[in-house]
């Protein structure tokens, strides 16, 4: 395939506002007469308010209005941001009250105040005196699933939902006649996001009497459903704006502040009410990565063949349901994608509610966390077998055309084969997987990889709806509007490149507008799921066909020739046989603007609905050096190999992977959130949460191998969300590589190690 | 915003003693990294401060007709690590502070408010308190000189009596010429961290023999301690890969590290004996070019 715009490292839409600082987010933008939200948190982790007393905090000048849970009817409403669904089951939990006297989480939300400035409104926050009542506090699934546990949620029995699925033969009489058998707990540590810019909205009501809600959001079109539930209000009484966002993560994938500043506004007459969540608030009262154990299972023969696996996911869901056991469920889907060719499978999987903080969606729904046991869980085997962990897995890829019987799926592993060809020779790992085997000394070297496979979207989960307007102006540029939604991963520039492709125009005449605006973006779901390249994309694509189609219908009438003999290049309608150029577009739009017999501006909407998924792979590669004597790990080399079908745009593709392998570094070696015994947060800051910093970073590498997508946009698959999967088990088995010793916990931060080097002895 | 009740600018240290004394309840504000931080945290919300960040009398590092060398309590760790005196005498002490947050940070944060902030984890404590740092307090009423290690009184308590402003600290001669010196703090990250464990070492080896040794940790105890046993232990050993681990383990004797969500007891154990180690031997050349 040859391509003039995609598949090119084009400039970004919007680099010259981000760089030059231009670009206006929500903290930048401002009404008259703004006011000043806080939230009065709950400072205990389980727990009903016994008593509020806010008249400390309603003398303090500056106070407009204080309003707590008595003040506002209790409407439930679910804060996850997946589509709305017309099968009354499959919709997401409502548990969520705007403000609530009982309290589920430290951090949870009992008040809001209003006042002249932010400084003022956290001060009376903390005058509002509330006394609770205590209840156990369960940090684990296990305390909580306890006989005669306390429910958090009435009726729950702190279950959000559990279920289980076999594919193939019963794993059990196979797991007896396999030559051997191994079983591996695995225990992984809730994470944060890290977004720079933190929760942050403002609502009003304007002169017509509906609500604007402006909101750094992934999802301004389900954000207006949910506010509409929340508030039982029509859908068209609320508008909602996404200026730029300052990164997402999914944790903007849940409806989490704006409720709070429409309750506010509307608490004060429709004023504008401004809400900033501090560092602080973000890491408790947003959403985390969820905390997971998972049991392990598999019997295989001593030449390395795997002949079942069996997985029990048990999910720490934390106070409120969010996504419910969506993410869960993908674990379990995801588990046994990769090596479907060892066809028997089980697994059984649970989600609960505890009293952490709320679990929800973070890059990658759930496949880190099971991606990590089953890739560890392979290293551990060819450890056994003493294998190399690479040959392991080619035993376990025999065939390269699969189907994933639990979601349906058709796909091909081809890609995700040559990527690991590819990884090999660059690391050199057959001399150095070999090499680095029986280490002795203070620093020992070793090298680690680690595979996925990944979803495009979100069918056949969720139905897959995108829409796209475009419109040609009269000078033969084209604008597009689109409800998918820019939040720093660079779609804006991979949509006009398409765009682009498609009708001739070039790129720097293809326009978009970063900021998305329900009532004039068309309905498009929002940014998650890997999604929009691949499914915005289709529907650009159908918009700028058509778009093109009438580009030619025009000037053949213009031109008075087949629309057949014609095509467009270089904003120049042309002679397709001898490429000479006959009319420029602008001229061309001019006309057809201002035509005094068949004026017509060249516009289309399109409303594309996928059914289909088209599944990209790919490889981490890494070689490290670790401290034996202190537990530290340097990584000395670290790449990915990704199948993502044809790369829009390589710099925002690796853009993409850097990213993803920073986030996996930090997972893999550093972040953790902590909690004492009674939920309160330990580390709610960037000094104690760590993140990694520029130095803790090598040179982060990403290489492709481009397969084509028969579904998606010029062959493309998504890629996103996946970059950041196989990071932290390529680096735990390259210290199980260098060490000997099979870490099966995150992070693997040194105290960790210390302790596994402990148990091993090898200090 | 912040919650400070009351701003005055010093320029000068006169100015600046005037004031504190003038307002009991107030305290000095330097570079401000630890001081806005507390207010933020409202650890010291609604505080009355004194700025004397722009005083340049306390900006300068100098050496004096004996040899010995004063830095001025304002001068920031960026100036310190690139100073030439610093560097030529006491290198180590530059490069200690050269840990510190990220280059931002070292631009503003001044040698002074580490030093009176308390904390054991302040990144130049273990190396000036191995380098016996005396601390010159002015106040109106007067000044006196008092060593470090005195001057540490408890986790973020120091001996700063009101109205006292830290205008210098001085090493003596005695106490570098002839040294080398590493520190190795111990942090999960690279940047912007505060240390598990800091670990100082300064030495002197005569023929492989180790003939003086100072050996100092931070967060090793509640205060930036000395390590005397194994110091003792240390003077006329040869300047071995065993006889480093060896000191090593004898820090512990020295030390009493805490068990805490940012580590364990044993881990800062390891750490104590480990670092030690490491710094030994490459002040020693042990390391054949391996990074500690
Ligand atoms: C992002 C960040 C990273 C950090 N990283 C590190 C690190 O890696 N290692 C580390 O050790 N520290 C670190 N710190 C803490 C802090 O930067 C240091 O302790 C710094 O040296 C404090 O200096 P300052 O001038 O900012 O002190 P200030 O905040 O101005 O003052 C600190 C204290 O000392 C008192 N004080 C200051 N100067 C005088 C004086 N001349 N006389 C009397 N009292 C005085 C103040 O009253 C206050 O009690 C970090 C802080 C931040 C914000």
């Amino acid at each position: 395939m040859s391509f003039k715009c995609v598949n090119q490292r084009v400039i970004r839409k919007d680099i010259v506002a981000k760089v030059t600082g231009r670009a206006r987010y929500t903290a930048d933008r401002t009404e008259r007469e703004m006011l000043y939200g806080a939230l009065v948190r709950s400072k205990v982790a389980h727990g009903y308010v016994k008593s509020i007393d806010t008249s400390k905090a309603e003398q303090l000048p500056g106070v407009i209005k204080v309003v707590t849970y008595d003040d506002l009817k209790a409407i439930k409403f679910p804060t996850c941001g997946h589509p709305h669904s017309v099968i009354v089951e499959k919709r997401d939990i409502a548990d969520k009250t705007v403000f609530t006297n009982h309290v589920r989480h430290f951090g949870d939300e009992i008040a809001g105040v209003v006042a002249v400035d932010s400084y003022t409104a956290r001060k009376a926050a903390e005058l509002v005196e509330v006394e609770y009542e205590k209840l156990p506090v369960y940090l684990e699934s296990e305390e909580a699933l306890q006989e005669g546990a306390k429910e958090i949620h009435d009726g729950s029995k702190n279950i959000v939902k559990e279920d289980e699925y076999e594919l193939g033969s019963d794993v059990e009489p196979i797991f007896e006649s396999a030559d051997y058998v191994l079983e591996e707990d695995y225990d992984i540590s809730p994470v944060k996001h890290c977004h720079l810019e933190n929760q942050i909205a403002y609502a009003y009501q304007d002169a017509e009497q509906r609500i604007v809600v402006v909101s750094a959001t992934q999802i301004p079109h389900i954000v207006r459903r949910i506010l509409s539930q929340a508030f039982e209000l029509p859908y068209s009484k609320f508008r909602i704006i996404k200026p730029y966002v300052g990164g997402g993560f999914g944790n903007k994938q849940d409806v989490v502040v704006e409720p709070q500043v429409v309750a506010l506004s509307l608490a004060v007459g429709g004023k504008p009410v401004l809400i900033e969540y501090s560092r602080e608030e973000q890491m408790v009262a947003t959403r985390t990565r969820h905390a997971v154990k998972i049991s392990l299972k598999s019997g295989f023969n001593k030449d390395g063949e795997i002949l079942a696996q069996k997985a029990v996911i048990v999910s720490n869901g934390g106070g409120y349901a969010a996504h419910g056991h969506a993410i869960t469920e993908t674990m379990a889907g995801n588990f046994m994608q990769t090596y479907m060719s060892i066809k028997n499978f089980k697994s059984e999987q649970i989600t609960t509610y505890t009293n952490l903080p709320v679990a929800g969606a973070m890059r990658a729904y759930g496949v880190p966390q099971i991606s990590f046991a089953v890739e560890s869980h392979l290293d551990s085997i060819a450890g056994m077998l003493q294998l190399d962990p690479a040959a392991l897995r080619d035993i376990n890829m025999t065939e390269d055309d699969l189907n994933n019987e639990f979601t349906g799926v058709d796909y091909s592993i081809k890609g995700l084969k040559e990527a690991i060809e590819r990884g090999k020779e660059r690391i050199s790992w057959n001399e150095k997987q070999k090499a680095y085997q029986g280490q002795i000394g203070e620093k020992r070297k070793g090298v680690g990889m680690a595979c996925f496979t990944f979803d495009s979207g979100t069918w056949p989960y969720y139905p897959e709806l995108a829409g796209a307007n475009i419109t040609m102006n009269q000078d033969g540029h084209l604008y597009m509007h689109l409800g998918a939604v820019e939040i720093g991963q660079g779609s804006d520039t991979v949509f006009c490149q398409m765009a682009a492709e498609t009708t001739g125009v070039s790129y720097d005449n293809v326009h978009i507008n970063s900021l998305t605006d329900t009532d004039y973006s068309p309905f498009d779901t929002g940014a998650y799921g890997t999604r929009q390249t691949y499914i915005t994309g289709q529907a650009v694509v159908k918009a700028a066909e058509i778009i093109y189609g009438k580009i030619l219908e025009k000037a053949a009438n213009l031109l008075d020739v087949g629309s057949e003999k014609l095509d467009v290049a270089d904003d120049y309608v042309i002679d397709k046989a001898s490429k000479r150029q006959l009319m420029s577009l602008a001229d061309l739009a001019l006309n057809t603007y201002y035509n005094e017999e068949s004026g017509e501006v060249i516009t289309c909407s399109v409303s594309n609905q996928v059914k289909s998924n088209s599944i990209n792979t790919g490889v981490c590669f890494t070689e490290v050096e670790v401290d034996i004597t202190t537990g530290k790990v340097d990584i000395l080399d670290i790449f990915n190999i990704h199948d993502c079908g044809t790369v829009i745009n390589p710099d925002t593709a690796e853009g993409q992977v850097h990213g993803g392998i920073s986030m996996g570094i930090g997972y893999a070696l550093m972040e953790t959130m902590l909690f004492n015994k009674d939920g309160l947060p330990l580390n709610d800051n960037l000094l104690d949460y760590k993140l990694p910093t520029t130095l803790d970073h090598p040179d982060l590498g990403a290489d492709f191998v481009e397969t084509y997508s028969e579904t998606g946009p010029f062959g493309a698959k998504g890629l996103s969300e996946p970059t950041t999967v196989p990071t932290a088990p390529a680096i735990r088995n390259a210290i199980l590589n260098a060490t000997g010793v099979k870490v099966n916990s995150l992070p693997m931060n040194p105290q960790c190690l210390f302790e596994n080097f402990k148990d091993a002895g090898l200090i | 915003m912040f919650d400070i009740s009351n701003y005055r600018e010093a320029l000068s240290v006169k100015d600046a003693m005037t004031y504190l004394k003038e307002d009991p309840s107030s305290m000095v504000i330097a570079g401000g990294t630890d001081v806005l931080i507390k207010v933020r945290e409202g650890k010291l919300a609604g505080s009355s401060l004194v700025g004397i960040h722009k005083i340049d009398d306390l900006k300068g590092i100098c050496k004096d007709a004996n040899g010995d060398i004063h830095i001025g309590s304002l001068v920031c760790f960026t100036q310190l690590e690139e100073d030439e005196i610093i560097k030529e005498n006491v290198d180590y002490l530059g490069k200690a502070g050269g840990t510190m947050g990220g280059p931002q940070l070292r631009n503003i944060a001044t040698i002074g408010g580490n030093v009176c902030n308390g904390v054991t984890s302040a990144d130049s404590g273990s190396m000036l308190v191995c380098l016996n740092a005396n601390l010159k307090l002015s106040s109106i009423d007067g000044e006196r000189i008092m060593p470090i290690s005195d001057f540490y009184m408890g986790p973020g308590k120091v001996d700063l009596r009101a109205g006292e402003l830290l205008t210098d600290i001085i090493i003596m001669k005695e106490d570098y010429e002839g040294f080398t010196g590493k520190y190795i703090k111990f942090s999960q990250r690279r940047a912007m961290d505060i240390a598990t464990i800091g670990c100082s070492v300064m030495l002197k080896q005569k023929g492989g023999v180790i003939t003086d040794f100072r050996l100092g940790y931070g967060v090793a105890a509640p205060t930036p301690v000395r390590c005397p046993v194994a110091e003792a232990f240390a003077v006329g050993k040869k300047a071995t890969e065993e006889n480093a681990k060896a000191i090593g383990e004898k820090a512990l004797e020295d030390v009493m590290p805490r068990d805490s969500w940012r580590g364990s007891k044993a881990f800062r154990q390891q750490l104590i004996k480990e670092l030690a180690r490491k710094a030994i031997e490459e002040l020693a050349g042990l390391r054949g070019g391996q990074d500690a």
